[in-house]
């Protein structure tokens, strides 16, 4: 396991992690984790910079959602500020056949996907229930239940599995995010039982950003929480959230290993949540301001862009175009969120069954009625 | 769509009601670009920036600040296109809705501590007074708890006592004897009564800890609310052994202040709360003669590479403690309990702590150490220039590792300071004052001054804290004997 140096504003959790990118910038070539496997990637330059305009651009479109809140246009927002590497590093490490279930942050690995960012904002601004198909983007709804998600996930795998599409290179695997406060729920652990003993073709993805709404890590846990995978029959490894090389590479490996048939691991990205759980939520009063400076310093964006530029990969001529399409981008979600239509009353029926029912359809029919009844009509 | 946009307070919390304006960041007739943070605001659930809907330019701001507006109403307006010229009616006609709005907040009394039904759902205010309906009565039913010297025959009732016996009893057969006997009337522990009967009882306007509970345990039923709400109110001569019989000294609120914990004030706290009950500290004291330097300050004075820069025995007191650094490094160090470590640091980022008019603040000079004594005189006043200023920004308040305050400007001796969190030393620096003093075996009159080192006792032993201290105290006592021989 690499082994950094304790310095001021770095510190390495104890049990250390795998890093591939220090907060100052400097790339560490590989890493090999104590269970003998060793961790690096091969970028282009190309590549690199694309990382970093994933990275910029999900922070921008998260920045603009927050605005949005603040201002009256979305009921509620959970920004995912801090945590871009993770989800990026572990978005792009995704093949176009694996499955991912999200919780309710996952913006940045539905950016990944290459899904159009506005799809979740019907369910934040309040007007559609935010389904859409997961099997056209191969990401599940948002999930609210804590936990929830992850059976789901185990039970997609385990058909995975019963589909035959497992254990080959090319086979299919599957992905469940959660949070470090997840992991004190019974759904979690049952996912981990069943997954384990099926052997089934899933990454568990916990993103640790120290903080269950309110409640601290150490009420969580009394071990690191990657190795309580070994409990469970499958590895745990813990790996820098805030490092989006090292998260691509961990995950990248893992997913392998699911596909190729050798069943579950447990990730634990190491992060922080920058900012509020939910834009209804005040974290100056369960946490204090030096914890918070202290991860400023280990920003993802910061430490890419530090090794973009010593490594002269890209100057600032690119990370100033970086900026401003990911402006335009930001300022095009706003336009289309305020645009978005209030739903009609009636579409309330419109997904109960796929195919339509007789009682759904009288009661529709009954219901528009009713409603042209009012003067003006409509609402 | 108007030029002139009203911008109306948003829920910024699902199911908030109402917002208390903090602070304004922005004035009328300012230009604003779009998510441009206006102002503060501050809700049940959390303080928030408020970022512009729109860029333009401010028009009207309909809240002062410290008002409590509801949500809905509005608070700012924008010219959405200052460029096309005056708008046609120069000022845009409140509407009933803004005016309603100040009134509404008026109405509501401000920044009030208490009375706020401010979220509908999520978890609560903070404020503990639940605002309730007031009862048809005038006053409030007397219980054990505020009662002085109760009236014997009442037997210390903790049910509001009525005059006469009520007729409600009577037609409740469940209900036991109105007047409880008095061990059972002593409450102990919380209230015990299920959700939706504290609902009921706010609903009607009751106050749970006063009813006698009948259900298990003495939880409160619903009968008993509903019993509770039924009575009368005991009027006021009911309990004449409580009136005071002449006008005495009132001790309410209407002779305190209520200052919300907030902004400083609360990372302060936050700060001396985690330290303090975090870091074993110890304090020492040493009195020392400084006339040495005085007279080495005004040397300094009159160099020519300070004609410029203002000094002051701060400065000294600095570098004294910079220098001790050096020679025991292990009080520039800091306890990491989560990794097992003690890191001790190879650069002092030296804090001084400012009394500003946002409150104490104690933003450090980064690797000071590193700093020759003119750079350290000017770092020094950039740093409390800045910090009266208020613009102290984050990353100078962030990553210090030793500290300094200094009370002798308050014309205070000395002190026993709380270490900044992470910090394992802070020196106190007293006044200067003329003091007889043996000197040379003769009583004369020299500049003395305490100093009053806090160290934190995990890491810094006696014996190490001392030295630290003799050090400093050394080289004030002779700048220039310890300079020579130490550096």
């Amino acid at each position: 396991m690499a082994k950094g140096e304790s310095v001021a504003g770095t510190d390495i959790p104890p049990g250390g992690f795998v890093q591939l990118l220090t907060p100052d910038g400097e790339r560490v070539d590989s890493v090999t984790s104590a269970d003998g496997t060793t961790y690096s990637v091969d970028f282009t330059d190309e590549e690199y910079r694309e990382l970093y305009r994933d990275l910029v651009t999900v922070r921008r479109l998260d920045t603009e959602a927050v605005a949005l809140q603040r201002q009256g246009e979305l009921g509620i927002w959970a920004s995912l500020l801090g945590q871009e590497a993770a989800q990026v590093g572990s978005g792009r490490a995704l093949r176009p056949q694996d499955m991912a279930f999200p919780t309710y942050r996952e913006h940045g690995v539905l950016y990944c996907r290459g899904i159009d960012p506005i799809m979740p904002f019907g369910l934040f601004r309040g007007v559609d229930q935010g389904g859409w198909d997961a099997n056209e983007f191969k990401f599940n709804q948002y999930t609210i239940v804590i936990g929830s998600q992850t059976l789901h996930a185990t039970g997609y795998a385990m058909g995975v599995t019963m589909d035959g599409k497992t254990g080959s290179t090319d086979g299919e695997a599957v992905i469940a995010y959660f949070g470090d406060g997840a992991t004190s729920q019974g759904e979690v652990n049952e996912a981990f039982v069943w997954s384990g003993v099926f052997n089934s073709p899933i990454v568990f993805f916990c993103q640790n950003n120290q903080y269950a709404i309110s409640e601290p890590l150490e009420r969580q846990t009394r071990v690191p929480l990657y190795q309580r995978a070994g409990g469970y029959g499958f590895p745990g490894i813990r790996v820098d959230g805030n490092d989006v090389l090292a998260t691509y590479a961990v995950t990248r490996a893992a997913l392998d290993n699911a596909r190729s048939g050798q069943g579950p691991t447990l990730i634990e990205a190491y992060t922080y949540r920058m900012g509020a759980h939910t834009s209804s939520d005040d974290p100056t009063r369960y946490r204090i301001a030096s914890e918070v400076e202290s991860w400023k310093a280990k920003d993802p964006i910061s430490r890419l862009r530090a090794f973009l530029t010593k490594q002269k990969i890209a100057k600032k001529d690119f990370f100033t175009e970086v900026d401003d399409v990911a402006n335009q981008k930001a300022l095009d979600l706003r336009e289309r969120v305020l645009a978005m239509p209030d739903p009609e009353p009636v579409a309330l029926f419109d997904h109960v069954y796929p195919n339509g029912s007789p009682e759904i359809d009288a009661q529709r029919d009954a219901f528009t009625r009713y409603q042209a009844s009012f003067e003006g009509s409509g609402h | 769509m108007s030029r002139i946009k009203e911008f109306n307070l948003p829920d910024l919390g699902e199911g908030l009601t109402e917002g208390e304006i903090l602070a304004w960041l922005v004035k009328v007739g300012d230009t604003i670009e779009l998510n441009q943070p206006i102002v503060e605001v501050e809700t049940a659930k959390a303080a928030v920036e408020i970022p512009a809907k729109w860029g333009g330019v401010v028009t009207r701001i309909f809240h002062e600040a410290g008002t409590v507006v509801e949500v809905g109403q509005p608070i700012i307006s924008i010219d959405t296109d200052p460029g096309a010229g005056p708008v046609p009616s120069a000022t845009p006609a409140p509407s009933a809705a803004s005016d309603e709005g100040e009134t509404e907040a008026g109405l509501i009394g401000g920044p009030a501590p208490g009375g706020r039904t401010a979220v509908l759902v999520g978890y609560g205010p903070r404020t503990t007074t639940a605002k309730r309906r007031p009862r048809s009565g005038t006053a409030t039913a007397p219980t054990t708890a505020t009662t002085p010297t109760p009236p014997p025959a009442a037997a210390a009732p903790l049910v509001a006592a009525p005059v006469v016996p009520a007729p409600a009893p009577v037609v409740r057969p469940v209900s036991p004897a109105p007047v409880p006997s008095p061990a059972a009337s002593v409450r102990t522990g919380p209230v015990l009564a299920k959700p939706p009967v504290r609902k009921l009882a706010r609903d009607l306007g009751v106050d749970l800890a006063v009813i006698h509970g009948t259900g298990p345990m003495g939880s409160v039923t619903r009968d008993d609310v509903q019993l509770a709400a039924s009575r009368p109110e005991p009027r006021t001569e009911t309990a004449p052994a409580i009136a005071p019989a002449a006008p005495a000294a009132v001790f309410d609120a209407s002779r305190e202040q209520r200052i919300p914990i907030k902004g400083v004030r609360k990372l302060t706290a936050e700060n001396m709360v985690a330290s303090a009950f975090t870091a074993p500290h110890v304090t020492e004291f040493l009195t020392v003669d400084v006339t040495r330097s005085m007279k080495a300050l005004e040397k300094l004075k009159s160099r020519p590479e300070f004609a410029e820069t203002r000094v002051s025995p701060l400065l000294l007191v600095a570098k004294a403690v910079l220098l001790a650094a050096k020679r025991h490094p292990m009080v520039n160090s800091s306890w990491s309990g989560a990794t097992g470590e003690i890191v001790v640091k190879d650069y002092v980022n030296l804090g001084i702590a400012a009394a500003t008019e946002r409150g104490l603040i104690v933003p450090n000079i980064k690797d000071a150490g590193r700093l020759g004594l003119q750079e350290l005189a000017e770092a020094l006043n950039t740093l409390v220039r800045v910090a009266k200023s208020g613009k102290t920004p984050p990353s100078d308040m962030s990553g210090g590792t030793l500290s300094i305050t200094n009370v002798g400007v308050f014309g205070i001796d000395t002190g026993t300071p709380i270490l900044p969190p992470g910090e394992s030393a802070i020196l106190a620096f007293g006044a200067i004052r003329p003091m007889p003093w043996v000197h040379k075996n003769k009583i004369k009159v020299r500049q003395v001054t305490t100093l009053g080192l806090s160290f934190d006792h995990r890491i810094i032993d006696g014996e190490l804290g001392s030295k630290f201290l003799r050090d400093v105290g050394a080289f004030l006592t002779d700048p220039e004997a310890a300079l020579l021989s130490w550096t």
